[in-house]
């Protein structure tokens, strides 16, 4: 199995709305000065069909810690579902909320010890009051690594050169968000395993907000047009450029 | 002391009763080459800050290369996620170590048997660690201070060498070795020489990053410095106009 697989088009069979349900997926997550910010885009696809666009791939595991979940659809549901339920007993037991450490730790848990049979690529982040706002990428094999950014899904693939080009350290919280969604609708723009909405999930010290920046609210990139009602209303607007012979 | 360590489909497997019995696999995230050899005052270790995801080059600030107890420095190349296990193992291994309060502490030929067992007892339940281990130490014995360097890898070979390279430093930095090394190499020598190699596994090695960390473990402890990158040369003439002479060549 290599890296390529991580796209959702695997099953290029005679049925292709047929397979595994599998979230194509881009996904991010950046630290900024005083938390962090994670966001995901929301197709969920089976073969070539989109089974779901508006999913919700950012998934909460405690108060103070989400996660972004790509691959799988089945397989990260299943993991958040476990470690949400050993956070839940730890917060308990220790009376105080779980460090974003100790989530990513379970989560790499189950992912490695599960390796052969797992397809799930996940980006822990949040925030708790020993160590602030920290990410922590948790790729295929069930490795753990702390980053002040991380990016994962199919999507991924084409941010690594703006990533390098355009991150910097230590990002307001508007800077944040800002940078995440315009990322993230970079990537839509180019894999056909990644869209619909933008979500994001900001986690700090005065607790967590969710966002959602619609598809037809994102910008608009190289050779995308701003979307009309209709040709209609092009035409009954004066005479367009139309490309006549 | 405890067979839990190699069974890793054992422990918590909350995903469903430990039914996961895991079958060699293909690995993910890669570590690169480790390159190591013994000099006057120890070992001396070193490798880039890179692990890749395929032909992709996505994390390039990892430590591969980790102390081990006062005596040793353990070097990892391949899965990495499976070096971060071992490093797991290592830790229970030491703490259990110290906790003896005995006077004795492992050293590094103690911690490549055991590294040893558990590749080797792993391979044989084809269930192996994907990686290749670079073991190197100094440790007061009989005869004085005995520096030991030796490699383990996925199949549970093992051996121990005045000078170690995994992965494509085995074709590159091997024989390089073998023609410069000396038994009386002062550190600035190791250094050169070292670097002499990973200069050659940056130009030749595909997935290599120039950003390397330099280790080294004397009777005084270890210390691995910080990352740093080197300067390449591509000033020569042929490498200008190559198509001069002869159009379409490469």
């Amino acid at each position: 199995m290599d890296a390529s697989s991580l796209t959702g088009s695997s099953s290029s069979s005679d049925a292709p709305t047929s397979g595994e349900h599998r979230m194509g997926t881009t996904i991010v997550g950046v630290c900024y000065d005083g938390g962090v910010v994670l966001a995901a885009d929301s197709r969920t696809s089976t073969g070539m069909y989109v089974a779901n666009r508006a999913s919700d791939k950012i998934s909460q595991l405690t108060d103070n810690v989400y996660v972004c979940r790509s691959g799988s659809a089945a397989d990260t549901q299943v993991i958040s579902d476990y470690v949400r339920y050993f956070l839940h007993q730890h917060t308990i037991q220790s009376g105080q909320p779980a460090t974003v450490k100790v989530a990513s730790n379970l989560v790499r848990l189950l992912a490695y010890q599960n390796k052969s049979m797992l397809q799930a690529g996940m980006i822990v982040g949040g925030w708790d009051k020993y160590e602030g706002g920290q990410i922590y990428s948790v790729p295929l094999g069930g490795t753990i690594l702390r980053q002040p950014f991380a990016i994962g899904g199919s999507g991924s693939s084409y941010l690594y050169g703006l990533m390098d080009h355009e991150w910097r350290d230590g990002m307001t919280q508007e800077e944040a968000e800002k940078f995440v969604v315009k990322v993230v609708s970079l990537a839509i723009a180019r894999d056909g395993a990644s869209g619909g909405v933008v979500r994001t999930v900001t986690i700090n010290a005065d607790g967590v907000k969710r966002s959602f920046y619609p598809g037809n609210k994102l910008p608009l990139w190289h050779e995308e047009l701003e979307p009309q009602n209709s040709l209609l209303d092009i035409l009954a607007a004066g005479s367009p450029d139309a490309m006549v012979q | 002391m405890d067979g839990s360590h190699a069974n890793a489909a054992s422990a918590p497997a909350a995903a469903g009763g430990g039914e996961g019995t895991q079958r060699t696999l293909n690995p993910y995230v890669t570590g690169n080459s480790v390159i190591a050899m013994k000099y006057k005052d120890g070992v001396i270790m070193a490798c880039d800050t890179g692990a890749s995801y395929g032909s992709t080059l996505r994390y390039k600030s990892v430590e591969r290369i980790k102390a081990v107890g006062k005596h040793s420095l353990i070097g990892g190349s391949g899965e990495f996620s499976d070096f971060q296990e071992i490093l797991r193992y290592l830790d229970e291994l030491t703490l259990s170590d110290h906790m003896w309060d005995d006077g004795n502490s492992l050293g590094p030929k103690e911690i490549h048997a055991y590294l040893t067992r558990v590749m080797y007892n792993r391979r044989n339940k084809f269930d192996p660690l994907w990686n290749s281990l670079v073991l190197g130490g100094v440790k007061k014995g009989p005869k004085g201070d005995e520096k030991y360097l030796g490699m383990v890898n996925m199949i549970g070979t093992h051996f121990e060498e005045n000078h170690i390279a995994t992965g494509f430093g085995n074709h590159m930095a091997v024989p390089i070795l073998r023609g410069e090394w000396r038994e009386d190499l002062t550190f600035e020598e190791a250094v050169k020489l070292i670097e002499k190699c990973l200069l050659v596994l940056l130009y030749r090695d595909r997935s290599s990053i120039n950003k390397f960390q330099i280790a080294k473990i004397t009777t005084e402890g270890s210390t691995i410095y910080p990352p740093y990158a080197l300067k390449t040369n591509w000033g020569f003439s042929a490498f200008e106009n190559p198509s001069q002479g002869a159009v379409g060549t490469w």
